[in-house]
Formats: C-alpha cells, structure tokens, sequence
C-alpha cells in the first residue's frame, strides 16, 4: 500500500499484438502487484490438502468443513441479516442475541483479536525488512503486565485503572521488542536469533514468576501454578454475551482502531516512509538520510508495542489472569506469523487472515465439533496443518512459479510450444 | 573467411509481461566472424543470446547450428555443443586456481575418481599458448587483473571447445589498453576459425572489430550491415531511430569560488584496506572535475565519504569554505547541500518497490511542503512527481508507478531530476551514464553542463574515458587511492590511460 495504487507495477502497456502472458506470468504479477489472488490461493489449497487428510482419515472433508464453519459462528451474519430484513419490512423479530451462532461468534471474535494483533506485529516488522518471531515472548510480557498492573491498586477507577493497565502492559511488549531491534541496530545481532531468545527469556521469567511460590502466583490458592485475578476495574467491558461467560469485550474494537493505526503509520507519516523505505532496500534508505538503525529499533520496538497489547487485552478482556500451563501452551504470537504472511502484510489482510485463523482455532475446537462429524483431537490438528501449510505455501510462492517456468523447458512441452 | 554459416537464429521471438524482448529476430553467424550485436540497454540483446545460450526458452522461432536444429535447455546443453559464452560479471572463484578454475565441472580425472590436476594446467598451458593469452595456470584468481580473468573466461570457453563465442559487453570492464589487447585476442581466435558474437552499445568498437552489425532496437532487427561503409553516426540513427549529437556542445569554463574542498583524505573499503590514501582536490563554482580510474582504484569510497556514508580516517572535507568532516548523509544533504547522483541507482539510488513520488521525496518526505511534524502529504508528493516527470521528460509511467518497471534510462532521469532539483552547490556524478543507452546518455550530459552552467561545482566519477573527456573542464587521474596527475580535457585517452594503470609518471597532484 504505497501513496498509489501498487497495481500500477504491471500497467505500462503490454507492447506488440498478441503478447498473452501466460498462467505463471500473471501469478507473478499479481505478487509483485499485492494482490488478493495469491493468497486466496493460497488458503484454498492449504483447505485443500487440509480436506485431503480428512479424507485419508477416512472422513468426508465436506462435511468436516461445513461443521467447522458452523462452529466459527460465522453463520450468524445470516441470521443477522434475516433480523434486519424482518426489521425492515415491520415483522417483529427478536435480535440474534444469544443464538448458539452468536455464542460461537463471540468465541471467534474474542480470538480473532490478539490475532489480528500479533499479525500486525509481525507485519510491521515485516515492512522494515525484519522478521519478528518474538511476537510471541513480546504477548506473553504483555500478559504478565497486565495481570501485574491489572492485580494493583485496588480501589483506582475503573477507565483510569484500564487506561493505565493497557498503555502500560503494550509498552511492556514495546520494551521487549525494542530490545531485539537494539540488538540489531548496535551490534548487528539478527533479529531472528535475538527474538527467539527472548521469548525462552520471557516464557521461563513468566513460568517463575507464576510458579509455585513465585512473587505473582496467586497466595489464596498455594498450590495452583496459577497468577491472581485482577481487580474488576481492570477488566475491559463486555459489550455483547454474558460478561460471566466470556462474552465479547471491547479490545476488538482497539484491535479495530489499530488496524487503522497501522496503515496510517505506514501510509501517512513519515516514520512509515522510513520504515518502508528501510524494509525495501536499507543502502538506499541510507544514502537518503535515513538512519537505518533508529528505524531497526523503532520498528521492532512498535512491532513489540502490537504484540504486548494483544496480551494485554486477553488478560483484561477474558483470561482476568495467567496460569503456568497456559504460558507454554500459547501459540498466539506464532499464529501471527501466519497471519502476516497469509495477510501480506497488509492491514487489511491481516484483518481477514486473523478471521480465517480464529475461525479454523474456535471452529475446530473439542467444545464446538460434533464428534460424529469428525474427532476433536483429530479437528484441533487440523487447525495446526492448515496453518502449517498457509506458512509453507505463502513461502512457496516463488517455488510454484519457479515449478511452473521450470515446466517449459521440459522437452515435451517446449516441442508443444515450438509447433505453437 | 569462408561463408560458411555456422549458427542461425530464425524468428526467435521472447515475450515477458507487458514487453515484446525479441520480436522475430533473424540472426546468423559465419565461420571465424566477428559479428556485432548492438543495441540500445533493453533492446533485446541479452535476451537473444540468453536464448541461444539455454537460459531462456524462446516463445516463437528456431535456432539452427550448423544446420541443425537445435534447442537447449540449459547452459549445459549450449556448452556441450560447443557454444560459449562470457558474461559481463565473471563466473570465477577467487580463491582457486586459473586452472582449477578452468576445469571446474569437467574435470579429468584418473582412475575415475581423483583430479588430475597436472593433466589440467598441462592443457590450459597449451591453449594459452596457442592462443596468445599469456596466463599462468597456477595464478590464483584475486591476483590478477580483470583483463586477465576475462581471458580466463574465454579460456574456459575454448576449454570446453567452444568454436562459437559469445562476449557480453566485454570491454566495459577494461582499460583502453587492455581492451586493445582483448581485440587482438579476438583476432587470433578468428584466425582459429571461431566466431564471436560481440554484444555492446559502444559505436567505436564495433567499427573495430566486427566484420558485421546487426543492429536491434526495441527487440525487433532493424538492420544487419557489413562493417565496410558503416560509420558511428548511421549506426546510431539505426539504434535509435534518430538522429544523435556525439559531441557534448559546451562553452569553456568560467570556475568561480571553491565549492568542495577536500584535504588528505584517507579511507578504508568495506574489508577494512586501505582504498583512499590522502587525496587532495578541490572543485570551484561552474566548473566539471572528472576523476578517471580503472574500476576499485577508490572512487567509490571517496564518493561516500564526501557524500557522508563512510567516515574518513583522517583528512578534511570543506563545502562552501565549512567543515563537514564526519558529517552525517543527512547533514551533507540537507546542511552542506551537496547532490549525489550515485553509481549504483538499483543499489542506492532508487527504491525499486516505490512509486515514482515516493522516489522523488527520498531526501525531502521530512520537510515542508512534503510534510509537516512527521505527517506525510502524498497528493503533495504526487504533485511534486508530476511536475518533474514532465520537467526532466521521466517517460513510461505516472506518480505511482513502481520505480522498478521505468527503463534504465528514465530510472536515471528521475535520480538526475532529484538530486538537481534539490538546488545543490555541488553535485557529485558517479558513472551517471553507466548502462544508458546514447539517447539518454545525450540528456544527462547536457543537463550535467547545464548544472555546471547554473554555478555549481561538478564532481564526475566514470569509468568511461570518454565521458570523461567529454565533459571535464579538468581531469584528475586517481590510481590506488591516490590521485596520480592531472591532466586537461585536451589529454588524449592514451595519456590518461597509462596513469590509470599506474604506468605515467608521477604528474603533480592537484593542490
């Protein structure tokens, strides 16, 4: 998303009559060009082959699919629909409140929201040329900072008190972020190798710190592994479901807000110019006058910043607080990869590849599948294949097209292209 | 010279998106000729002989050697029946041989399994001896010249037994001297009965060397000629399509007040060696210093320590009578005012991914009216792209075009238009013309006499001699990292050429 539409890549008129390029050529536009058909693709034939090994466990993918997709809640936007056409045309109809739809579409939603986020982090890093796989450690330091200022001063009000816990825990991923980008901007250490350290650093400081006899761990429940709740002034409002039964909390909407703040950051200000400009080529970034190395830091710092709020708002949104298996069983910053790679770093990708994958998350979980349909156990892997494969194909782009240019020079299809 | 035909291409046609690179070419090549293929960057010419040699597959047409047709699928296949090739960047191993590096994926063995090394340099001897290329099979790579491993490269090709030799714009590497001796190489090969395909832009030597041109102009064969007859001027009507002004028209010199003061200048390259070892020049309001030196001899060093890059390790860098030694890029751009068009615009110059505007606000996107307390204004940004692209005639593309899909040509006019536009005091030129074809090398040479016209001091770096002579109003010889004589634009390229190989006495270095 440059000043202009980046599809102009492909526009200087096609030269001479009858130059058709073929199948591979206009894939390969249309990534340089950023367009949705690769990743649409992409996804397809990661369901694909995720349909495949339905089959192979001798169950019918159609069905698993449509179970999953019932189970995303996402068949709420119907019954929606229906209500605003009764509405419309003067049927009294009750709102879809509280269907089994709209409660699997608060579970959906509550997901898609610390995904749309870790995407993000990973995305901003992304176009500054870094490869953020810290998102992870970075959402766990915000989690743990928010349960530590979320358990705190008992008795502040209630919009200062969450104000302060969310700002505060966001910037605690920041921190965690920066680190990594400080790391590459002094002493070239890479960004890959520094991020996975630290979230080890941020996983085991956490399992301590919540552990038995650690200084977080809750002291009414001495032998839980298990960090206090917060206080209730901490907790984000709930705004649609049952605040009891982990409905909605407004952290969507903040997720929402930074989706925005990202394309514009990028888009619309100078500090996005730079780390754009860094991202595509650093040398040239540099003989410009940007400092590549203030943009290292405050890239991984603002990509540490999404990361750390992602864990903040599950905190205050939902979890209220933080046990040790839940620290090493996350898997939320690495989602985010996918997300960024499915979304191509782009806000408006990362908002629908963070629903595909909180979908497929909520859709295929023990509590929404009917075991007849297809095995829980079996439907939870099949989240971890389908992501497994979206990350394998968006990095297999260019091995397609290489495969499929490759394909020419075979002698039976050059001798078909010769007669052509 | 028999009239053998040894290779024949007939209607190869190569199409990429959007762009016809080869549009049914014809081409043939006789035994022991020297063929030219010249064309304007773009033209088609790599993409012809990526063809021939199996890099590429073509869409349309057929290749025919000796009579056969034929249609390789990689370089391999080419190589095997007998057709070599040499690329402008040399495929060799630094730290190896020139015999090892010669054998290398056919290599004889004994017993099967181990090198028989002795074999190998025994042959390469031989084959340098026969034809005249006077290398040393135990040399290693990084101890020789670039004259010397282009001649490894074609004796790797021989090796091999190629009789059909491609050269891909051999000489843009060389020295006026080494070029002369590569054409009398070339010449024994002929005699040999090799033919040679001779790509390059370079009018002059086609002349030299060619038996025959062919000429492509955007990928379609708009000519083949017999050298007999053929002169610059029509060569360049048939690459072109018009007609071009060889000699830059320029009014002598009127240099006015110091500009750019640089003072013992001394720096190390990327591995830490030392690459520029106490310079000294300066370079005065309306007036071209050109510097002239063979390629890695420091000109690229000393462009980014004045362009501040690179940090001097000792010495002192004045503009406009301040100091501005250890200056950060930001404050040479902004405060000493000093234009850099770059020699690498793929590297440096541009950002490829970004629009034209984008490219254009490089320098400028953190001021007024680009933007304002880091808030960017891209309709301003667009505006400002519009107004260049028509000032500097920017052709094939809009604001929001991808830098990346412009010709080589307008790529440079934009980075020239940038960097001019910004109102530099000095500007520093570094191969400013490097890979454009004639049309805009005309345009860059007359806005840079423009700009000097307009009171700023140029600094031009190129490794083109002719440039150099061309446009200098005095020229400086740097050779090691030492500038080593200077000379006035009346010097011919002789002279110039034996200081840039270290061979001229030591002249007086410029105060």
């Amino acid at each position: 998303m440059s000043t202009g539409p980046p599809v102009a890549a492909g526009a200087p008129a096609p030269g001479g009559p009858g130059a058709v390029p073929s199948v591979a050529r206009r894939l390969a536009l249309y990534q340089r060009a950023g367009g949705i058909v690769t990743p649409l693709l992409t996804a397809m034939f990661a369901f694909m082959m995720g349909g495949v090994v339905v089959l192979a466990t001798g169950h019918n993918p159609i069905a698993t699919y449509r179970a999953i997709f019932k189970g995303t809640g996402l068949t709420w936007f119907g019954e929606f629909a229906e209500w605003l056409f009764r509405l419309a045309t003067f049927q009294s109809h009750v709102f879809p409140g509280d269907t089994d739809a709209a409660l699997n579409l608060q579970q959906t939603l509550i997901v898609m929201t610390p995904l749309m986020l870790t995407g993000l982090a990973v995305a901003f890093a992304f176009r500054c040329g870094l490869f953020n796989i810290g998102a992870q450690g970075q959402y766990l330091v915000g989690q743990m900072a928010a349960v530590g200022f979320g358990t705190l001063w008992a008795g502040l009000g209630g919009t200062l008190h969450l104000f302060l816990a969310v700002t505060l825990a966001a910037l605690a991923g920041a921190l965690w972020g920066g680190i990594a980008g400080f790391l590459k901007a002094t002493v070239g250490a890479h960004e890959v190798i520094t991020t996975i350290m630290l979230n080890w650093i941020a996983i085991w400081v956490a399992a301590y710190l919540v552990g038995l006899g650690g200084p977080m761990q809750d002291p009414s429940q001495a032998f839980f592994p298990i960090s206090s709740t917060i206080h209730e002034a901490a907790k984000l409002p709930v705004f649609w479901g049952d605040a009891e039964l982990q409905g909605l909390h407004v952290g969507l909407f903040i997720a929402f807000a930074m989706l925005v703040v990202y394309w514009t950051t990028l888009n619309r200000t100078t500090l996005g110019y730079e780390v754009r400009a860094v991202g595509f080529n650093p040398e040239a970034a540099r003989y410009g006058g940007i400092s590549v190395r203030r943009n290292y830091f405050l890239a991984m710092a603002i990509s540490g910043f999404f990361a750390g709020l992602a864990g903040a708002l599950d905190i205050l949104g939902w979890q209220f607080h933080i046990a040790q298996a839940d620290i090493e069983a996350s898997t939320i910053g690495f989602i985010g990869i996918a997300v960024a790679l499915l979304g191509r770093n782009t806000a408006v990708g990362v908002f629908f590849a963070s629903l595909v994958f909180a979908g497929l998350y909520v859709g295929t979980s023990t509590r929404q599948l009917d075991p007849s349909v297809f095995d829980p156990e079996l439907a939870s892997n099949l989240t971890l294949i389908i992501q497994g494969l979206v990350v394998l194909f968006v990095g297999a782009d260019l091995l397609i097209l290489y495969v499929w240019s490759a394909r020419r020079k075979l002698p039976w299809v050059r001798g078909k292209a010769a007669q052509a | 010279m028999a009239d053998e035909v040894v290779l024949e291409l007939r209607g190869i046609t190569k199409r990429f998106p959007g762009i016809v690179a080869n549009d049914h070419v014809d081409f043939e090549l006789r035994r022991g000729e020297v063929h030219a293929l010249l064309g304007e960057n773009g033209a088609g010419k790599s993409t012809l002989m990526n063809i021939l040699y199996g890099l590429y597959s073509a869409d349309e047409g057929e290749i025919l050697l000796r009579g056969k047709p034929v249609g390789f699928g990689s370089a391999r296949e080419a190589i095997r029946s007998g057709i070599g090739m040499v690329h402008q960047h040399f495929m060799l191993i630094p730290v190896m041989s020139v015999a090892e590096n010669i054998i290398l994926a056919t290599e004889p063995t004994q017993a099967g399994v181990f090198l028989d090394y002795g074999a190998a340099a025994k042959r390469v001897e031989e084959l340098s001896r026969a034809f005249g290329l006077a290398l040393d099979p135990d040399e290693k790579i990084q101890n020789i010249t670039v004259g010397q491993q282009q001649r490894v490269e074609i004796l790797k090709a021989l090796y091999r037994n190629a009789d059909v030799l491609i050269l891909d714009e051999p000489t843009a590497v060389l020295t006026p001297q080494e070029a002369g001796e590569l054409f009398e190489i070339i010449r024994t090969l002929q005699r040999e009965g090799t033919s040679i395909i001779f790509i390059t832009h370079k009018l002059n030597e086609v002349l030299d060397i060619a038996d025959r041109i062919s000429v492509l102009r955007r990928g379609k064969k708009v000519g083949t000629v017999p050298r007999e007859g053929a002169t610059e001027a029509g060569l360049a009507r048939l690459m072109v399509g018009r007609e071009v002004l060889f000699r830059v028209e320029k009014t002598p010199s009127t240099p006015g007040e110091t500009l750019l003061q640089v003072a013992n200048l001394s720096a190390v390259d990327d591995r830490g060696l030392g690459a520029v070892n106490g310079i000294s020049f300066e370079v005065r309001a309306g007036e071209i210093v050109g510097i002239a030196g063979v390629d890695n001899n420091g000109q690229s060093e000393l462009i980014d320590v004045i362009a501040g890059l690179r940090r001097p390790a000792e010495g002192r860098v004045t503009v406009g009578g301040k100091d501005y030694t250890r200056s950060s890029a930001r404050a040479m751009i902004d405060d000493a005012r000093v234009g850099h068009i770059p020699e690498d615009r793929h590297l440096r110059g541009l950002i490829l991914d970004f629009s034209l505007a984008e490219n254009f606000a490089l320098h400028d996107y953190r001021k007024e009216p680009d933007s304002k307390l880091g808030w960017l204004f891209p309709r301003r940004l667009i505006a400002k792209a519009r107004r260049l692209i028509e000032e500097f005639d920017v052709r094939g593309g809009g604001p929001a075009t991808r830098a990346g899909s412009l010709s080589g040509g307008n790529q440079q006019k934009l980075v020239v238009a940038r960097e001019v536009e910004r109102d530099p005091r000095v500007l520093i030129a570094a191969q400013p013309t490097r890979g454009l074809d004639v049309g805009a090398i005309e345009f860059v040479h007359r806005r840079l006499i423009a700009e000097r016209d307009e009171g700023r001091g140029i600094l031009l770096v190129s490794l083109e001699l002719e440039e150099i002579l061309s446009l200098s109003d005095r020229i400086l010889v740097i050779y090691e990292g030492r500038i080593v004589g200077e000379f006035s634009p009346e010097a011919t390229e002789e002279e110039l050429g034996l200081a840039m190989t270290g061979g001229g006495r030591e002249a007086v270095a410029a105060a």
